[in-house]
């Protein structure tokens, strides 16, 4: 089964760069990602930019509405993702306690929707 | 069939269905991987139980009859639903556990790996409460609705929703392994507290008791997972806690302290067999927080009186599993009563902000000033308590107490 683990956090309280901390986070990253191609789930994943270079769109009446910044106006934003395969929920929250960020922000443990259940 | 044979049997399929549905549908599950299904494949083998066994007599083996039909109700409904979400192996390996003709006693035990799945800290507290109760123990939606006065559909959606969100996310049925233990044992030995809880403080609600629900739940742990010292903890600490179910509400319906407590109304056989479990699992050099709560319980009942220097100590000791404020409030109203007032009385006040908001704090805050001479102060902590009482019957067992104070 795939999970995405979507990773949240404000970037007010993650270490800034050049820090000890940052060395450490980065790390932290590095063997996780590592762990998961290692141990074969690792399907994706990527950090996105700062919120402040989102662009948000809708369509309403037919027309196209742009809008400057992100679609929810929390303080925290979503930072990047993995996509694993893993057995089940506990495999998932297990791969989703190894990213640093769960210890600053938030990871949210997503199921993918099968579009082939059958497999065939 | 006459009335008398179709009333007997109808009794017969209630009576296995109460004692053994847990047992039933643990079995289910663990085969089907479908909740919903196992439930519903379950309901529909007891209604061709009801015909069946009217007319052919009631099998030698029932729970195994049930298991059989249910699955192949189950075999049955994936077919007509044409689910291609089961490949044709699966319903092959069903085929073949519906034809096995296993006695019932050989069916193995899987509600431990269901309890664990039940109350996985994926699924929202009130959640596991309401699953457990209604998978493992086998209350109706109903029951369970009346018993935390919640509205029948809305306990309906709650279970519905529960019981999706594991399919959706494939919650694992599995015990967990060794790392993972500790953390998912105290979140299934919350619930089974919880449970206890709602029973004390809601009294007996419809038909079910919750506080002998948490029990029966309590000893089936004992049983699936023997010499596990923070189950039997748990158990001793319900047990004690039952132990004095009879003394704690006076006639007039306020809740009496336990130190004046008629001691003669305390059930001795029940404390017996919390002490016991005590002693049984501290030998396995496991400690948990809830073999010291249980602890803690056994020395408020010490015979003649209460042990406040070792209640005390135990409580520091629970304070590095639970560090939080409620405790820490025990530990002071401890130490009061240990003879330590002034350190008690300091300890509250660093208290305060944090338990504003919490009844038994002021009613326990009251009580020290007063005891230290305090009166003003006291009698404003009285009038806070008072007014956030939790019943008519516990604010006039306050308001006696302020009046009998010298302040």
């Amino acid at each position: 089964m795939q999970y995405m683990l979507l990773i949240y956090g404000a970037p007010e309280v993650e270490p800034q760069y050049g820090t000890p901390a940052f060395s450490e986070m980065m790390a932290g990253y590095a063997a996780a990602s590592a762990k998961m191609v290692e141990d074969g789930v690792m399907r994706g994943g990527e950090g996105l930019q700062g919120v402040e270079t989102a662009t948000s769109l809708r369509i309403r009446n037919g027309k196209v509405e742009t809008m400057d910044g992100p679609f929810a106006t929390t303080k925290e934003h979503l930072g990047g993702y993995y996509v694993i395969d893993v057995p089940d929920l506990d495999a998932a929250l297990r791969y989703a306690a190894l990213i640093p960020s769960a210890t600053y922000g938030t990871v949210e443990v997503r199921p993918l929707m099968d579009y082939n259940p059958a497999g065939a | 069939m006459t009335a008398s044979d179709a009333i007997a049997v109808t009794r017969a399929v209630e009576a296995l269905l109460r004692q053994d549905r847990g047992r039933l549908l643990a079995a289910l599950i663990a085969r089907l991987r479908d909740f919903q299904l196992a439930e519903d494949a379950l309901q529909e083998a007891a209604l061709s139980a009801l015909t069946h066994w009217g007319r052919a007599g009631i099998p030698a083996s029932p729970q195994g009859w049930l298991l059989r039909v249910a699955l192949r109700k189950a075999i049955d409904r994936i077919r007509a639903g044409q689910r291609d979400d089961r490949k044709s192996a699966d319903l092959a390996r069903l085929a073949v556990d519906e034809a096995d003709e296993t006695p019932p006693e050989d069916i193995p035990d899987e509600r431990l790996r269901l309890i664990f799945t039940c109350c996985h800290p994926a699924l929202d507290p009130k959640s596991r409460v309401a699953l457990t109760l209604r998978t493992i123990a086998g209350l109706s939606t109903p029951e369970i609705a009346r018993a935390f006065l919640d509205a029948e559909p809305t306990m309906g959606q709650r279970l519905s929703r529960a019981k999706a969100k594991i399919a959706a996310a494939r919650i694992p049925f599995a015990i967990p392994g060794p790392e993972d233990w500790p953390d998912r044992l105290q979140s299934v030995l919350a619930v089974l507290y919880l449970i206890y809880n709602s029973g004390y403080t809601l009294g007996p609600q419809g038909d079910r008791d919750l506080c002998a629900e948490a029990i029966f739940l309590a000893r089936l742990l004992v049983h699936l997972r023997p010499q596990d010292a923070e189950i039997e903890g748990c158990l001793a600490l319900l047990l004690l806690t039952q132990s004095r179910a009879r003394a704690r509400i006076g006639p007039d319906g306020a809740t009496i302290p336990l130190t004046e407590q008629d001691r003669h109304l305390w059930d001795r056989a029940t404390i017996a067999e919390g002490l016991a479990l005590i002693d049984t699992a501290m030998i396995r050099r496991a400690p948990g927080p809830y073999q010291v709560k249980a602890a803690i319980a056994a020395c408020h009942m010490a015979d003649p009186a209460p042990d406040w220097p070792q209640i005390v100590a135990l409580y520091t000791r629970l304070l590095d599993f639970e560090p939080t404020p409620v405790i820490r409030l025990n530990r002071a109203v401890a130490l009061a009563e240990a003879g330590h007032l002034a350190q008690a009385l300091s300890d509250l006040a660093s208290l305060a902000e944090a338990l504003h908001d919490y009844q038994p704090f002021h009613a326990a805050h009251a009580d020290l000033l007063a005891r230290a001479g305090q009166g003003q102060a006291a009698r404003a902590a009285y009038d806070r308590a008072i007014a956030a009482a939790p019943s008519p019957a516990d604010a006039a067992f306050l308001i006696k107490r302020r009046e009998s104070r010298p302040i």
